[in-house]
């Protein structure tokens, strides 16, 4: 092996300070979540115990976390389901020219850098003048939708730009049907991508705030419910909470991680050369 | 064999034929080419009805109600110019956008060093694929956990009697512990590059990947130096990288309220917080006149910055 340069040196050690600007104030919260019933906001720790973590499963105060959380899951399923189809969908069909396929590609950019809080406060008219109550499971789910889908659909865009059109030639010189080499040639070929595009559904719609502050309706996501809980819970609680979902996140991204880890181990002890045309 | 339904219309994004051969087409072609745009209308149906009620509409609406009245507990069709005579006449305003504008800047420039930083350092430092693939997860994780937690988290951090202060203390930097670290400016920039370096990193890392080995064998041949490799070879070749970087971080800061309204403990303002103030108040038209006004800014800013780049090229 030959020896690294001073430059690898100077570079890992800012890619290490990096992690730990990254990571560091996450695992701070962590620590404080376990402080003594009469702990503070911040160090010392005040004993360590369980406390706020038992307070967080009692009866509140104020809020309604249980209830947020409940409503964000589902939420956060509805919407990683539709992301993925649509965007599944979308990606066959932008995979040739149609008409407005330009107009739509250029939508969907505007509806990935338009600044959120107009999305929130745009879908909250509509349905104002249109005389419609907003609820978390209609206006909140469609403004989210349009956060979540451009992710999906640059995925899409993403796997069939590197996409070996030549199994696909394969299967219909066979006599596939257009319908059957879609679903037994390109589905399977792209379903570890697809584990992606329900990562980003997913998680953007549970993480969502800005989206969802004004289209929520009366009933509370958990994020809407975290950020109301900031001012006026002053107790490490509010640390116990934002552990927890973390923590929840991150119980997710891996689960997925190792899913994704899972199907390709599996493709390749099956010797299925399916995928390989994917770099 | 002939062909069929299939071969022509699935090979058809390869070909794009000038309007003029459409002619030279038989009726057979042409109903088969109508099928294909007719395909994708319907595949992509989905995604237009979502956009149209949920993004062009509420666009449109909000355009449309910044020309309304407004009376102290509700608004009424009208149109008047009197919430953009207002907006336009307060010096409020021009400051909350000056504001917005430093923010950006600021960030944009901290994610930008720091994000260039990390890929290159991944993309060419790092050798072994797993290592990079592993690396670059760990990069990316905190994308997908609440940015509101990861404010909050700042809060030990930066309090009063947070860990900067009472270390700096014990380092005999300082005597009593600095006020601005929390609720501040400062603590606002910084919320912002924590949150919004990733958006940097992928990007660049991602144009870094593909830029062949082969072209800085060739530079290092030539008796380039290592930095003379990274100025003249890499950093040209990322550019595009550092344009979708960039639209992702000024676009998400110009449009951000509660990452301000947050951490600076509600002392400072930005564009956005103007607008969820008046929603707060039930002042839509002026709310409404105030978006667009961001809208076209940010519309502006990012025509420019896709001057740079073809987005469609990068997927």
């Amino acid at each position: 092996m030959r020896s690294r340069p001073l430059s690898f040196y100077v570079l890992a050690g800012f890619f290490g300070l990096f992690l730990l600007f990254l990571y560091g104030p996450t695992i701070t919260i962590a620590i404080l979540s376990f402080q003594g019933p009469k702990g503070g906001l911040t160090f010392p720790m005040n004993g360590v115990s369980t406390h706020w973590f038992v307070n967080l499963f009692q009866e509140q105060a104020v809020g309604d976390i249980w209830g947020s959380f409940g409503r964000s899951f589902i939420l956060g399923l509805a919407v990683m389901v539709t992301t993925v189809v649509f965007s599944v969908m979308g990606g066959l069909a932008f995979r040739k020219r149609f008409p407005g396929s330009t107009l739509l590609f250029y939508l969907l950019i505007t509806a990935l850098t338009i600044p959120s809080i107009l999305v929130s406060l745009g879908v909250g008219l509509i349905f104002n003048r249109l005389g419609w109550e907003v609820h978390w499971m209609t206006s909140g789910f469609g403004a989210q939708l349009t956060w979540t889908l451009p992710f999906g659909l640059l995925i899409m865009f993403a796997v069939f730009n590197r996409f070996d059109k030549a199994y696909e030639e394969a299967a219909r010189d066979q006599g596939a049907s257009a319908w059957q080499t879609v679903r037994y040639v390109v589905l399977p070929i792209i379903a570890p991508s697809l584990i992606g595009v329900a990562l980003f559904g997913f998680t953007l719609s549970y993480d969502e705030f800005a989206r969802t502050l004004l289209t929520a309706g009366s009933h509370n996501t958990l994020p809407l419910e975290i950020f109301g809980m900031t001012t006026n819970v002053t107790t490490p609680v509010l640390y116990a909470l934002g552990t927890l979902t973390t923590a929840f996140s991150f119980l997710i991204v891996g689960g997925f991680l190792t899913f994704a880890v899972l199907a390709r181990r599996k493709r390749l002890r099956q010797r299925s050369d399916a995928g390989d045309g994917m770099v | 064999m002939p062909p069929n339904a299939d071969t022509v219309t699935l090979d058809q994004g390869e070909t794009r034929a000038p309007a003029s051969a459409g002619a030279r087409l038989s009726v057979g072609e042409r109903r088969l080419r109508l099928m294909g745009g007719l395909s994708g209308l319907l595949l992509s149906a989905p995604i237009w009805a979502v956009l149209l009620f949920f993004l062009v509409l509420p666009i449109i609406m909000i355009a449309v109600v910044s020309f309304w009245g407004s009376t102290e507990y509700s608004f009424y069709p009208d149109f008047n110019l009197e919430n953009y005579e207002f907006l336009f006449g307060s010096s409020v305003t021009y400051t909350v956008f000056l504001n917005t504008f430093i923010y950006a800047a600021l960030t944009w420039f901290f994610t930008l060093i720091i994000g260039f930083t990390v890929a290159y350092f991944l993309a060419f430092h790092v050798h072994s694929l797993t290592w990079q693939i592993a690396l670059f997860l760990i990069c990316t994780i905190p994308f997908w956990t609440s940015n509101i937690i990861r404010m909050i988290s700042w809060i030990p951090f930066l309090g009063r009697n947070g860990i900067a202060n009472s270390t700096l203390i014990s380092w005999g930097v300082i005597d009593e512990p600095v006020e601005w670290l929390l609720f501040s400016d400062f603590a606002v920039v910084l919320a912002f590059v924590h949150l919004y370096t990733l958006f940097m990193v992928v990007p660049i890392f991602n144009t870094m990947m593909r830029i062949d080995k082969s072209l800085i064998e060739a530079a290092r041949d030539a008796g380039a130096s290592g930095f003379q490799i990274l100025v003249n070879v890499i950093v040209p070749l990322t550019k595009p990288g550092i344009m979708i970087g960039s639209i992702f971080v000024v676009t998400l800061v110009m449009g951000d309220f509660i990452t301000v309204r947050f951490m600076s403990g509600s002392q400072s303002a930005n564009v956005g917080r103007l607008i969820s103030n008046d929603v707060g108040l039930l002042a839509y038209p002026s709310a409404s006149a105030t978006a667009v006004v961001l809208l076209v800014t940010v519309i502006i800013m990012i025509g420019i910055m896709l001057r740079f780049v073809d987005i469609r090229k990068e997927l």
